[in-house]
């Protein structure tokens, strides 16, 4: 296990280095120089000069990277050229709003799509299946911010059960927190559940064909025993590969739903960053995300290990 | 997990019940109001966005002087001023009493210091320019300050009005970006990045008190999402609204008022005039000619917005309607052309930064210069793109952009501005223009101005954008005309 753990991360490290090279340096070519965006079309040239230099904008480019990757490491991301906060406290912030929101999808993803696989692989063929295959098959085609605003025309408008977007903060309460981040959960777990249903039902099925299931049955064990303790945990590890990919893309590709519904989170923050020229809140929340998907990916392997020994040994 | 489904069940339960609670009938002191775009940060006096004013001004913030609704000049910190004969001279008299929201005194000093601020080294004022002409400023007495210009400028008492000239401490000036400190009668209580701000009364305030005891701006960008807060009644007021398309479903439910004002928005198609072919006037002037504005502003802006002949808003007392001049008539625009030397046409860039009057409207452009035979190769730019390429690059042939500031004919005296307009006789007409104190003098002298642009063609006039939002049809006293870009909470109510 020791060696194996050793090697993944190694290449989680070297992944990060590379991270932030790539990031640095593509939006170091990104045109548009924010003191002018700032200041607008009336700003004297000496003005922009004044706050090109206060920004720290005149550096040479090694220095700036450096002076970036050494702030990263001791967890300091710089200020805002905008909000003239640290973009530390503006993560903060965001991240309160996408965290909860990507574990709320992916909790209600994986609540729905285990029954629903395991229903549906266990019944093949069954009208149960063929239903659910046909829903399943809708649930991908439909674009989630399409979904998201006939929730918000149905839940919002015409009942008024929900607002239509908006999050008030935690401080208000941690139930006014998870009722505003239903809808766009919900939004946002409907084709993640659908991919994820349609993975567990196939990757049972699978394994369902495997000889050792059928030597399982050949002991006495009914086909619902046989699922249940033998093909269910083999029949996990393409689930979880794919669970691990969700979650990154929930935390980091959240950015439609989050417009939609005008949630304070972290794809909006970068959104803004970039459209106002705040290129060090795009960089540090680029590369925060980045460790994350790193992070989750590296997690993942070490479920794998655990779910399947043979991997643990095959490297070691 | 039954445990789980049983909190899920329990909070899906709590949830119909809090909302089929009927809310509070009693006479609210609280609004809602959208904002299309966060401010940056809360310093009026560093930084050119407008949503700084949008939240700041005359609520946070006020100047000696500021504009009313209808974009005259009222009295603010300053409740009365002289001006010498010279009109060098203006001596203000503060009003007596006002504190700043941190509770320390505004007087004379605090003028002395936000004014000298403006033009020091270092400053980051985006609209300096408008303040060069302060020679000297003077503390006479704690209530008393005398401002003194080099060359007389009619226009200060009007630059003074601006939120880049708000009275700041010298004590809390530096923090004033996510502290704001002024003497407005709000005060900024919290502020949830890119989600809202929320502003209370200010008890101490000087002046009148607000009505409203709280205000919340809400950011709400997308169009859609802004169609469906304002629907479920999460906002109540939405100034600047991004799909003006929207707007006549609002105006059938009782339950909202459609607001159509005016802003000081000329919205041009800016024309490179040191690019050829556009050096040549004929070819400016085929432009004008081949410009249909009233299918702009029917396709683009969905009907809203006035139809302009030259740089200057409709509502201004000294506006010559100059629409006739550049009639739509692409016969004579093909003519002109033929006379330039392009009876083929030719082809140019078209440079269109974000707003949808741009977008939208560029489309509709393209189309009728290709009538005349001007092809016209579309990009679209985000606006720290269209700053870098257009406006400081001047690499452009043609662009579409709403000129926002208050009575800004003046850019078209300044010949490395990019459009890039070089006229003597122009330069003239405007420094006359800042010489002159006598109204009458120069009302005159802002029609000549007006005239000798929409003359020369400098660009393609097409119209004044329409302040469009949608209130509660139960909420008054909110700013229809957009004199400037504020969202003005002072004399805003709920009737009953």
């Amino acid at each position: 296990m020791l060696p194996f753990l050793i090697k993944r991360l190694v290449s989680l490290c070297l992944s990060l280095v590379a991270a932030s090279l790539v990031i640095f340096f593509v939006i170091e070519v990104v045109p548009g120089d924010p003191a002018s965006f700032m200041l607008g079309m009336n700003a004297e040239p000496d003005t922009v000069a004044a706050l090109r230099d206060s920004l720290g904008l005149n550096a040479s480019i090694p220095l700036r990277y450096w002076q970036w990757v050494s702030g990263l490491l001791q967890g300091e991301f710089g200020t805002s050229y905008t909000y003239k906060v640290p973009v530390r406290e503006l993560i903060a912030d965001r991240i309160w709003v996408s965290l909860p929101l990507a574990a709320l999808a992916l909790l209600l993803s994986t609540l729905i799509a285990f029954p629903v696989g395991v229903i549906a692989a266990a019944r093949r063929n069954s009208p149960a299946d063929v239903s659910i295959m046909g829903v399943t098959q809708l649930g991908i085609a439909v674009p989630n911010f399409w979904f998201a605003m006939l929730l918000v025309m149905f839940f919002a408008i015409t009942l008024r059960w929900f607002s239509a977007g908006g999050f008030p903060g935690w401080d208000a309460g941690l139930f006014a927190g998870l009722k505003a981040l239903t809808l766009p959960a919900v939004a946002l777990a409907l084709p993640q559940a659908s991919i994820l249903a349609r993975v567990m039902r196939s990757s049972l099925l699978d394994t369902l064909g495997e000889d050792f299931v059928r030597t399982a049955r050949a002991k006495g064990l009914s086909q619902r025993q046989a699922l249940w303790r033998h093909a269910l945990r083999n029949a996990l590890i393409p689930v979880l590969t794919i669970i691990g990919l969700q979650f990154s893309f929930l935390l980091a590709g959240a950015i439609i739903i989050e417009n939609v519904f005008f949630l304070p989170g972290l794809g909006r923050l970068v959104f803004q960053g970039i459209t106002q020229r705040d290129l060090i809140v795009v960089k540090s929340v680029i590369f925060l995300l980045v460790f994350a998907v790193i992070l989750v990916t590296f997690i993942v392997d070490m479920t794998y290990a655990i779910v399947d020994p043979r991997l643990r040994r095959a490297r070691a | 997990m039954t445990s789980i489904v049983k909190a899920l069940a329990f909070a899906g339960a709590l949830a119909v019940t809090s909302a089929l609670t009927p809310a509070a009938f009693a006479a609210k002191t609280d609004i809602n109001v959208g904002l299309p775009l966060e401010p940056p940060n809360l310093d009026p006096t560093s930084g050119a966005a407008g949503a700084i004013d949008s939240v700041t001004y005359s609520n946070i913030f006020e100047g000696l002087t500021r504009f009313g609704p209808d974009g005259g000049i009222n009295p603010g910190l300053a409740q009365s001023w002289t001006i010498s004969d010279d009109g060098l001279v203006y001596t203000f008299k503060l009003h007596e009493g006002v504190k700043f929201s941190d509770g320390t005194d505004m007087n004379a000093d605090d003028v002395k210091f936000s004014l000298d601020r403006i033009g020091a080294e270092g400053s980051t004022n985006a609209q300096k320019a408008l303040y060069a002409d302060i020679a000297s400023v003077e503390v006479v007495d704690p209530l008393t300050v005398k401002v003194t210009l080099t060359k007389p400028n009619g226009n200060i008492l009007f630059n003074l009005a601006w939120g880049d000239a708000v009275i700041v401490a010298p004590e809390s000036a530096d923090n004033n970006a996510t502290n704001p400190v002024g003497t407005g009668a709000f005060v900024l209580k919290t502020w949830a990045k890119g989600d809202q701000i929320e502003l209370a009364r200010n008890e101490n305030y000087w002046g009148e008190p607000a009505k409203l005891d709280k205000v919340v701006f809400k950011v709400i960008a997308d169009p859609n999402a802004a169609f469906a807060a304002v629907m479920a009644g999460d906002v109540d007021s939405y100034m600047a609204f991004p799909a003006p398309e929207n707007l006549p479903q609002f105006d059938a439910d009782p339950r909202f008022r459609v607001v159509a004002g005016s802003t000081e928005g000329e919205t041009i198609l800016s024309t490179n005039n040191k690019m050829p072919p556009f050096d040549n006037i004929k070819v400016r002037e085929a432009l004008a000619h081949a410009i249909d504005r009233k299918a702009i502003i029917d396709g683009a802006m969905f009907g809203y917005g006035t139809p302009i002949g030259t740089h200057f808003a409709p509502h201004h007392p000294s506006y010559v309607d100059l629409t006739a001049q550049s009639n739509f008539d692409p016969e004579k625009a093909k003519a002109l052309l033929a006379e330039a030397g392009f009876p083929d046409g030719f082809k140019t860039t078209l440079k269109l930064p974000p707003p949808s009057y741009a977008r939208r409207g560029g489309e509709i452009i393209a189309s009728q210069l290709r009538n005349v035979g001007i092809e016209t190769e579309i990009s679209n730019l985000e606006w720290a793109q269209w700053l870098e390429q257009v406006f400081k690059g001047k690499d452009f042939g043609l662009t579409i952009v709403s000129h926002t500031e208050p009575l800004d004919i003046g850019i078209y005296a300044r010949p490395d501005y990019y459009f890039q307009y070089d006229s003597a006789e122009f330069q003239k007409i405007m420094e006359d223009l800042n010489n002159a104190t006598d109204p009458q003098e120069r009302n005159r002298l802002l029609q000549v101005a007006q005239k000798k642009i929409a003359d020369d063609y400098v660009n393609g006039y097409l119209f004044q954008l329409a302040n469009t939002g949608v209130v509660n049809a139960k909420l008054m006293g909110v700013w229809e005309n957009a004199p400037t870009q504020a969202a003005d909470m002072t004399g805003v109510y709920w009737a009953d």
